[in-house]
Order: C-alpha cells, then sequence, then structure tokens
C-alpha cells in the first residue's frame, strides 16, 4: 500500500489507538491535516499550542493512555515547550507532533523555521526529525513505544513538510529495535530481600508514595503493604489519590506546605520506603536535614533517581506494581502501636493547621474546596492549576478516588487546569471533571473556554479569586517585608467572561453563597464556571521556608 | 578526581549533541570527548573524561544510559587500561635549536611529521603525563600551534577475559 506521510502518520496513530488529539493547524502541517478527514480520529482545535500540549498531558494522566497533540513548525512548536516540559517533569507519556519547513530550506531560516528538535532535546524523553517518508512509520512505532514505556515521558517527532507529502511503501513495523532502551532495567534481587528485612525490623517505617504508584496502578499493592505492617503513608503532590487519603494509614501530603503530622513522621522515622517518587525539593526541603534518623528504601523504574537527590540504603530498581507483589509476600504482619500512638498525637496537634477548624465569616479558599468535595462526594477527577490554589485543593479536598488528581508538580505551570482538564475530560467522558485555579493561572489560558463549548465539555470550573499572583504575593509577606511588587493583579469580570462564552457564569463574594452557587452549578448539564473573590492575604499554611528544614514549619497563626 | 568513561552509542545524528546537552543541563563537568567509529558498524565508541566524586560519576553513568541512543556505559578508570592521546605540536626551531628539540623528540619516542625553515611539527602519542611533560620541556622553544585529541582508553584483554599478552612499551 503506497501511502503519503501524511496518509502514514495517521494510519500509524489509529494502529497505536489513538482517538483523540489536540492541536492548531499552520502552514507546516497543512498536508498532514488534508488527509485527516480519512481516518476515525477526533480532532481538539485548541486555541493555543500550550494549551494543546496540556490537553494531550490531562488526556495521558487521566486515561494512562500516550496523549498526542500537533502543532505547525516555527511559533506553533514553541507554543508547545511549555506542555512538553510540564509533561516530561510529571512522566507523563505525550507524543508532540509537529511541522518542519522543507528539508532543502532546514538551516536556512525559512519563514517560521526553528530548530525545535534542538529546543526540546532536554525536555523530552526522546525525540526525532523526519526528514525522509521511509523513516516516519518506524519512528512512530518507536516513539509510542517509548513513551508509554518505563518511566513514561514526552516524545517529540518534528515532520518536514517534504516527508509529509512524499509517497512511500507503508507497513506498520511490529516490532522496535533499540538497543539503547531498557524500559524495565530491574536489579530487585537481594533489595528485596534486604528491604523485607529493614521493613520487618523497623519501629517507625513510613511509606512515601508518589507518582509512580499511580502510573504503575500499584494501589491494592500499596496498601497492602500498609495495612500488612500497618505503615502509615505519607504521599507527594502527584502521589495524592494512590491510597484513598481518608484511609486511617494515610496521612495525606507531605512536604514544603504537606501536613506537620507527615513531616515530623518522615523526620522521626527509623524506616522510610519511597515508592514512585523522586525526592523533589519541595518534599524535602533541605536534603541534609531530611529524615536524619531513617534509612531509605527507594523503589523507582528510572535507575538514575536513585541516590540523584538522596543517598539510600536500599535501591530497588523496577516498575512499583511488580516490585511490590514480590516484596509484600516477603514482609511479615506487624503492629506498630508506640508509633502510631506518637502519629495520632501529633495529628491531633495539627488540628491547629486547619483554617476550617475555627469559626470564621470571611470567604476561605479553604472552605470553597471543602465545599466541592462535600457537594460532590469527593466522586470527581481535580484538575488544579499552580500555586495556593494547588495547596489549598491538596490539602481540604479529600481524595478517597483513586488517581482523581491532576495537577502540574514538577514545572509548576500555571495555565495548567483548564487545557488539562479539557484533555481529561474527553479522556473520561463519563466523569465529572473540576478545574479549581486561580486568577492568575486562569488568565494563563482562559481563551480554551472557547474549546470547552466548541467540545461542548460539562466541566466546572472554579476560580479562586483573591486578585494577587498568591503564593508569590505569601512569600513577600513572609520572607519580604510585605513589599507586594508585581504581585497584585488586575482581572476581568470572570462571569461576565464566561457568559460571553456562553457558559454560565457565577461570581460568589461571601460565605453564605457558596454552597447554594455550587449546587446551582453542579445542577447545569454543561460547563458552569465560579469566581469566589476569596479573602485576599489568605495563605497557605503549615508551610516550610524554602530551602529549610521540613522540620522547622511555619504554623497557622494563632488569631 | 577525574574518571575515564566509555560509552558506546548508536551512529545517528545529534547522538554527540545530546550527550554534550546532557552534561551542560545537569551541570557535569567534561574535560574531554573523543569519538569515533568502533568495531562494530553503526556504533561509536566515545571517551569522555569527566571530573567528580563518585557519586557524581556513578550519576553521569545514569544519565548517559538513559539516553535512547547509548547502548552502554563504563567507567574504565580503576580497570587495567591503555589510555592514549595523540598531540601535535608545532615548535619554533630555527636550525640552531633543532638540534636540541629532536633530542627530546627521540627521547619521547615522538616523531618529526613535518619541517619548516624554522619550525618543526611533531606527534606524540602517550598518556597525558607524557605529552604534558613534552609539551612542558619544549615550550621554552615557542610552540607556535597546538592540537590534543583528548584521551581515548581500552581495556586489556585480561579483563576481557581473553588471553593477553602485555607488549611492553
Amino acid at each position: 500500500m503506497r501511502l503519503t506521510g501524511a496518509q502514514i502518520l495517521w494510519e500509524s496513530l489509529v494502529r497505536e489507538g489513538v482517538n483523540t488529539l489536540f492541536g492548531i493547524c499552520g502552514g507546516a502541517v497543512i498536508h498532514i491535516f488534508d488527509a485527516l478527514p480519512d481516518y476515525p480520529i477526533h480532532f481538539v482545535l485548541m486555541r493555543h499550542e500550550q494549551a494543546a500540549a496540556h490537553a494531550a498531558d490531562g488526556y495521558a494522566r487521566a486515561t494512562g493512555k500516550v496523549g498526542v497533540c500537533i502543532a505547525t513548525s516555527g511559533p506553533g512548536a514553541t507554543n508547545l515547550v511549555t506542555g512538553i516540559a510540564t509533561a516530561y517533569m510529571d512522566s507523563s507519556p505525550v507524543v508532540a507532533i509537529t511541522g518542519q519547513v522543507p528539508t532543502p530550506l532546514i538551516g536556512k531560516d525559512a519563514f517560521q523555521e526553528t530548530d525545535i528538535t534542538g529546543i526540546t532535546l532536554p525536555i523530552t524523553k526522546h525525540n526525532y526529525l523526519v526528514t525522509d517518508v521511509e523513516d516516519l512509520a518506524r519512528v512512530i512505532k518507536e516513539a509510542f513505544h517509548i513513551a508509554r514505556t518505563g518511566r513514561p515521558g514526552p516524545i517529540h517527532i518534528d515532520i518536514a513538510k517534504d516527508a509529509q507529502f512524499s509517497e512511500t511503501e507503508y507497513h506498520y513495523p511490529e516490532e522496535v529495535d533499540l538497543p539503547g532502551y531498557d524500559p524495565n532495567p530491574s536489579d530487585a534481587g537481594e533489595g528485596l530481600k534486604l528491604a523485607a528485612h529493614l521493613i520487618n525490623e523497623a519501629e517507625r517505617p513510613l511509606i512515601l508514595a508518589g507518582h509512580g504508584v499511580i502510573i504503575s496502578g500499584a494501589y491494592a499493592e500499596l496498601r497492602e503493604l500498609a495495612e500488612k505492617a500497618q505503615i502509615p503513608v505519607a504521599t507527594t503532590l502527584l502521589g495524592i489519590s494512590s491510597l484513598p487519603e481518608s484511609h486511617p494509614l494515610c496521612l495525606g501530603m507531605a512536604g514544603m506546605h504537606g501536613q506537620a503530622f507527615a513531616n515530623r513522621a518522615i523526620q522521626a522515622s527509623d524506616l522510610l520506603i519511597a515508592i514512585g517518587m523522586r525526592f523533589d525539593d519541595r518534599v524535602t526541603g533541605s536534603p541534609p536535614t531530611f529524615a536524619p534518623h531513617a534509612k531509605i528504601i527507594h523503589i523507582d523504574i528510572d535507575p538514575a533517581e536513585i541516590g540523584k537527590n538522596v543517598a539510600v540504603d536500599v535501591p530497588i530498581v523496577g516498575d512499583a506494581k511488580p516490585i511490590l507483589q514480590e516484596l509484600n509476600p516477603l514482609v511479615e504482619p506487624a503492629q506498630h502501636p508506640d508509633w502510631m500512638a506518637q502519629i495520632a498525637e501529633w495529628r491531633e496537634d495539627s488540628v491547629q493547621d486547619d483554617a476550617l477548624s475555627r469559626d470564621f465569616d470571611q470567604l476561605l479558599p479553604q472552605y470553597v474546596v471543602r465545599e466541592i468535595w462535600k457537594a460532590t462526594k469527593g466522586d470527581v477527577l481535580v484538575v488544579s492549576d499552580v500555586g495556593q490554589n494547588q495547596m489549598w485543593e491538596a490539602q481540604y479536598f479529600i481524595h478517597d478516588k483513586l488517581n482523581s488528581l491532576i495537577t502540574s508538580g514538577g514545572l509548576g505551570t500555571m495555565g495548567f487546569a483548564l487545557p488539562a482538564a479539557i484533555g481529561a475530560q474527553m479522556g473520561r467522558p463519563e466523569e465529572r471533571v473540576w478545574a479549581i485555579a486561580g486568577d492568575g493561572g486562569f488568565q494563563m489560558t482562559i481563551h480554551e473556554l472557547a474549546t470547552v463549548v466548541q467540545e461542548g465539555l460539562p466541566i466546572k470550573i472554579a476560580i479562586l479569586n483573591n486578585g494577587y499572583l498568591g503564593m508569590v504575593r505569601q512569600w513577600q509577606q513572609l520572607f519580604f517585608k510585605r513589599k507586594y511588587c508585581a504581585t497584585p493583579l488586575l482581572g476581568p469580570d470572570f462571569a461576565k467572561v464566561a457568559q460571553a462564552y456562553e457558559i454560565d457564569g457565577f461570581t460568589v463574594e461571601e460565605k453564605g453563597q457558596v454552597v447554594p452557587t455550587i449546587q446551582r452549578a453542579l445542577e447545569i448539564e454543561g460547563p458552569a464556571l465560579i469566581d469566589f473573590r476569596i479573602e485576599r492575604e489568605e495563605c497557605v499554611y503549615p508551610m516550610v521556608a524554602p530551602g529549610g528544614s521540613i522540620s522547622d514549619m511555619i504554623r497557622q497563626p494563632q488569631s | 578526581m577525574r574518571h575515564t568513561l566509555v560509552a558506546m552509542v548508536e551512529d545517528k545524528p545529534g547522538v554527540l549533541n545530546r550527550v554534550a546537552s546532557l552534561f551542560r543541563r545537569r551541570n557535569f563537568n567534561i574535560e574531554s570527548l573523543a569519538v569515533g567509529h568502533s568495531e562494530t558498524p553503526g556504533i561509536s565508541r566515545m571517551t569522555l573524561v569527566v571530573g567528580g566524586d563518585e557519586k557524581t560519576i556513578e550519576q553521569v553513568q545514569r544519565q548517559l544510559r538513559k539516553l535512547i541512543n547509548v547502548i552502554e556505559v563504563n567507567d574504565v578508570t580503576h580497570g587495567p587500561t591503555v589510555i592514549r592521546e595523540l598531540a601535535l605540536i608545532r615548535v619554533q626551531a630555527p636550525s640552531a635549536q633543532r638540534g636540541e628539540v629532536t633530542e627530546l623528540v627521540n627521547l619521547f619516542r615522538a616523531k618529526v611529521v613535518d619541517v619548516a625553515p624554522d619550525s618543526l611539527m611533531i606527534e606524540i602519542t602517550g598518556t597525558e603525563d607524557k605529552v604534558d611533560s613534552l609539551v612542558s620541556l619544549l615550550h621554552p622553544f615557542g610552540i607556535q600551534e597546538m592540537v590534543r585529541t583528548g584521551r581515548v582508553a581500552m581495556v586489556r584483554g585480561s579483563n576481557r577475559k581473553e588471553a593477553s599478552m602485555q607488549v611492553s612499551e
């Protein structure tokens, strides 16, 4: 079968199971789009390429499948960069496709030419420039294989225009030939026995569960390990919803804005079992002060994460699910009554950090998040943005549903929530999806309201609007003598903006309006937006000062 | 301490860039990098000299192995290894000093590969120390031009579980 490069691309995407992709058309991909109507793929036209990459990322995280986005050369391609970097930092399987100027023009500074593979090199798991149509089928096969196996990550394929319209005989390879790629390096053997020994001997063990547990689908195995040996579980931000948060052994999120009792447990533990996480500085604080009494078992699929940030005692390289399936039978049932009592005491003490534990009249963001949780009974997929809104969501939404939070953890990309929610909703159409954002981040991708309407997506949007770039303002308040330079932020009337897109928009200015307005939004079949005008200078507590030890937390001030 | 790493990589466009970019981005300290064909068609061999403590070197190797086009990485620093560097040196040598320079060349078992009226081009192969010594001895005569290949390395045969004869140097 002789096909053009464009047809080969679509044919191959169909064979990889792609039925949805996100992007924007343009001159250097016009041949690709010309062939699209012949294939059973739903193309979602976004309003900005960054949003297309976030949507593909959101789709990937919601479904576990590869998310695909496409853009033209030059500015279209560079606009994808933030989204690709976001997916890279959070190990999300995305295939990003760009058009490139015709091969004879490469290097000539042609119109809309940019060295996009040079740009994406350090923010992709791998990338390709295809100038010969003969290479295209193999490259697509490899790209999907690399994206979804091992530690997932984004792959970028740049296709020169002439490779899109040239023809060749098409056959899709059955296998890949990648001698330098071992997706499942496993050297568990002795490590498992040693790990089990340490777990069986430990008096104050603690599990730190990360995104890898969710990617691996190791929910049952994590729970089994925790319950069998009565080991409390703290999570990273992206590890939230790897274990139901109301499980008695779940301590919630640790780290910079983690629960004080979770951080105290880390600092007092004699054994840390880190699963599918990479000791990010937002989790560890200052590394030399981190978990000073603990031996560390580190289970991760990426060998390069072992010993990168924190020295570990027992490294176990492999996929969390099969590793835990091997480890759990070696672990003896145990109780740690003293340890549990100690943590319970700390948990009791941490009530002081709960903004909702006191009487208040103001419109607190924590209250908004908690009421969304109550109204939806937690049976939703939340996509949060970055900053204070993200931390309040992480602290006050109780994620009992597995894999129910999508957020930009590693890169911390403002503007992520709305486009990622679009991707997540397309991937899980039966799910109720809530996007929770601040007024700053929301304005970075506000144009995607058009895509929400265009696709008829019933996404509910909550804006925690304090008229500031709030997290930076909080740092200025705490560490820069309240010099609010460049953080006060003018915003539009978001409800009116929503209405201009024919989305139901509401404004909430008082505490008493919160619950009824959430109810109204839920009763609407289509999308709805609520602009919550929250207490402007509310801070996220507790907090570890940047670079400080997680032992030294700034607690909620007692008024 | 300086470590010598040998990496086998796919001979594809951009691979050198991927390796160099990795060192830059992760703030690793690369002192020299020599690349050329290996015994297998399609596979290039890189010899990298990298500075850093054991932990850093371990991290360098793991990050290198993550590159899809990198097939194998070994640290040959502590093994029985033949390490060589080649240098070409153009040294000022008017006839009055030519004898002195050629005497040094002979002592170092180097070679004169080009003769001009007032200069000699010298080729030397050896360890970096050996090359360094010759360079410092030639310095007073006036070095006009110099190129060094950087280190290349190969593990001795006995370490490859083959019969080996260590030929005297």
